[in-house]
């Protein structure tokens, strides 16, 4: 009950017509950045971010999560009518998404991508609104040793359940993690990793890196296709939208499932990629006519669709309550906060209650206001990919660059932008995959410093990290995490591997 | 079935061919990047131990943490320089080919050239040169049409960060000359 009454609290905070303004702003940013080929959510939000630093935290916040919501609808767009997955969960969209527009049902199958995303997310803000505030004061008990088993929890979960090669993973982490503590130590004041270059000596801030990284690697691999388009333009009518939504209860099943799927890899780091993918596998398992899937059915369009955005909002839980960001956009918002001097952890819900409130309300009136207003100008947002993408290119190159500047107003980050593009390119390319980079790059000096602060309390004993259950627990679960692949082998060999996955494969 | 007409058709003049012959293979690639990391691992690993990378009265020292984690970049840089030696013996993915490299280019060069005109002539100018640039050179748009975008989108933007939000970008001597 307190956390309604916090809730009406931040809706209170929210409800200016400034913030109302900035809201809807940033859903057109998110929708255009969404629609836009080279594009995303991540980028989208990363290239914005200067726009925000004049803002107060809460505005500045309220208008990030609202193009993140617009970029999270504009992905359908173009995976429906396009067949162009603009981020890699929009891929099982296009398998039933796009056959239904080829059928002629573009609307209803975008209707069907918008309602469901919507109802993905409201069930993981709900999920947030009520357990946000209990886990952050359950961690408000936590020290040093307990926060650096929950770092290590999130390193190792990455590396066990990850889909790319092991050692790729722990390459890409490391080097984030060491690209984090380039600078100067915060606990001794000493130069590190610096070889004597001024520039260095701010360290490397991780924006810049993100913007690089997805921003203008992107651009390169875009290009590096053929930009040719061909799809079909698409208006959705009420009659359309009361017809899908009259046909939601016949669901009602998948939705769960899906969301609940989705809420679960939010939180842990499985992300959205699997979560959409496992959402539309088991919708198909379960449906009378598997058969049907991949022609042109509805239900393939909403079980994927709730999944990745009930697992993309649930990704921002254990960025609020822990600090521990579940995706890179999630990493991304958290550089943010940190931007605007807030600490995100428990204490936000402690020290900032109108910022966090302000922020859970704005999860669940920018989907609302986002649903409207992806149904009413699908034809405007389509109609953006006529612009061609020698115009789109140069543009998004400035965004980037204007962003790298904006943040630390250094030419030298408009340099490292580069470098870093070019790193995103080749990483892509081989497999080496990006958002362990990006987590690095962001929980690294907490990280260490929590492991510092840890060692120097046991004098150098590392079994503080087992001393007590909690810590004990975490960190015993982390390396079970960690060699996840081979025990997982093991209990197949004998026999124990649970049955519905065994039957899965 | 009603089949209805493909509205949006946005064609790629220069789109790269799918014949065309492959440059490097992805093997070749991860071993030389593999090798780049091992090579940056010893670096920093070499400066972290140089900054110091045990244990004194306060604590661990500043090079403690980066030195082991520069440890498990060259392990795993190490691992993966077997692994792509092994697979490179098996299979020759294309990791770029001739088309997309030129086409990479295309836009990797005017990124870079851009990068260094905001230095000498600001980030305003240099937009507006990279944004006019590449749509006539690369995109064969008209020549109007290209300075028209380019400069109303460098207008937006300056208005929008200069002077709307406050966020101050790097200038040349072209807004110098007007007050700015």
């Amino acid at each position: 009950m307190e956390a309604f009454g916090l809730l009406l609290h931040g809706f209170a905070v929210l409800l200016t017509w400034k913030t109302l303004v900035l809201m809807m702003v940033g859903l057109v940013l998110g929708i255009f950045v969404g629609v836009l080929p080279g594009l995303g959510g991540p980028n989208g939000v990363a290239i914005l971010l200067p726009l925000t630093f004049t803002m107060d935290p809460t505005s500045a916040i309220v208008m990030l999560s609202c193009i993140y919501w617009g970029a999270l609808f504009g992905g359908a767009i173009t995976s429906i009518l396009f067949n162009i997955p603009g981020e890699a969960w929009s891929v099982a969209t296009t398998f039933d998404g796009y056959p239904m527009a080829q059928q002629g049902r573009a609307a209803e199958a975008l209707t069907a991508a918008f309602t469901s995303s919507f109802i993905g997310s409201l069930v993981a803000v709900l999920l947030i609104t009520f357990l946000a505030p209990m886990i952050s004061s359950f961690a408000l008990k936590f020290g040093p040793p307990e926060f650096f088993a929950v770092y290590l929890l999130t390193f190792c979960s990455f590396v066990g359940l990850g889909r790319e090669a092991k050692h790729k993973t722990v390459i890409s982490m490391s080097l984030g993690l060491l690209l984090a503590g380039i600078g100067m130590d915060t606990v001794s004041g000493n130069l590190r990793m610096t070889f004597g270059s001024p520039e260095l000596l701010r360290g490397i801030n991780f924006l810049v890196a993100v913007i690089g990284l997805f921003g203008i690697s992107e651009i390169l691999l875009t290009m590096e296709e053929r930009l040719a388009l061909r799809g079909h333009a698409a208006s959705i009518s009420l009659r359309v939208v009361l017809g899908v939504w009259r046909n939601l209860p016949k669901y009602w099943m998948t939705l769960l499932r899906c969301s609940f799927i989705g809420c679960w890899l939010g939180i842990t780091p499985g992300g959205a990629i699997a979560a959409s993918f496992m959402g539309y596998n088991l919708a198909k398992r379960f449906t009378k006519d598997p058969e049907s899937f991949g022609k042109g059915r509805i239900e393939g369009v909403f079980a994927p669709e709730t999944a990745a955005h009930a697992s993309g909002t649930a990704a921002l839980l254990p960025m609020l309550a822990l600090g521990i960001p579940g995706s890179g956009t999630a990493a991304i918002l958290l550089g943010g906060l940190m931007v605007w001097g807030l600490n995100p952890g428990p204490l936000l819900f402690v020290e900032h209650k109108d910022f966090v409130w302000g922020l859970i309300a704005s999860m669940y009136l920018g989907n609302v206001v986002g649903l409207v207003l992806v149904l009413t100008t699908v034809p405007i947002f389509a109609s953006i990919l006529r612009v061609p993408f020698a115009a789109v290119a140069p543009m998004i190159v400035v965004s980037c660059a204007i962003g790298a500047y904006a943040i630390q107003n250094a030419m030298f980050d408009i340099w490292l932008m580069l470098g870093f593009g070019i790193v995103g390119y080749v990483f892509k390319k081989i497999g080496i995959p990006l958002a362990p980079f990006t987590l690095a790059l962001v929980l690294g000096n907490r990280a260490e410093d929590a492991f510092r602060l840890s060692m120097i309390g046991a004098s150098g004993d590392l079994k503080v990290f087992w001393s007590n259950g909690l810590v004990g627990s975490i960190t015993t679960l982390a390396i079970v995490l960690l060699f996840w692949p081979a025990i997982d082998n093991l209990l197949g060999r004998v026999g124990w591997r649970p049955r519905a996955k065994t039957a899965a494969q | 079935m009603p089949q209805p007409e493909l509205e949006i058709v946005v064609d790629d003049p220069t789109a790269p061919e799918d014949e065309s012959p492959s440059v490097v293979c992805s093997g070749t690639i991860e071993i030389f990047i593999c090798l780049l990391l091992l090579a940056l691992a010893v670096t920093l690993g070499y400066d972290n131990w140089r900054t110091g990378a045990s244990w004194d009265s306060t604590g661990p020292e500043p090079g403690y943490f980066p030195f082991y984690l520069s440890v498990i970049l060259g392990g795993g840089s190490l691992y993966g320089l077997i692994a792509a030696r092994i697979a490179h013996r098996k299979a020759a993915e294309t990791f770029v080919t001739r088309a997309q490299g030129r086409r990479v280019m295309a836009v990797f060069v005017p990124t870079l050239l851009f990068c260094l005109v905001t230095q000498f002539l600001g980030l305003y100018v240099a937009s507006f040169l990279l944004i006019a640039g590449f749509m006539r050179l690369v995109g064969k748009i008209a020549l109007w049409k290209s300075l028209l975008t380019a400069f109303v989108f460098t207008a937006i933007m300056f208005v929008t960060f200069d002077i709307a939000f406050d966020v101050i970008m790097p200038k040349g001597p072209l807004e110098a000359a007007f007050g700015y």
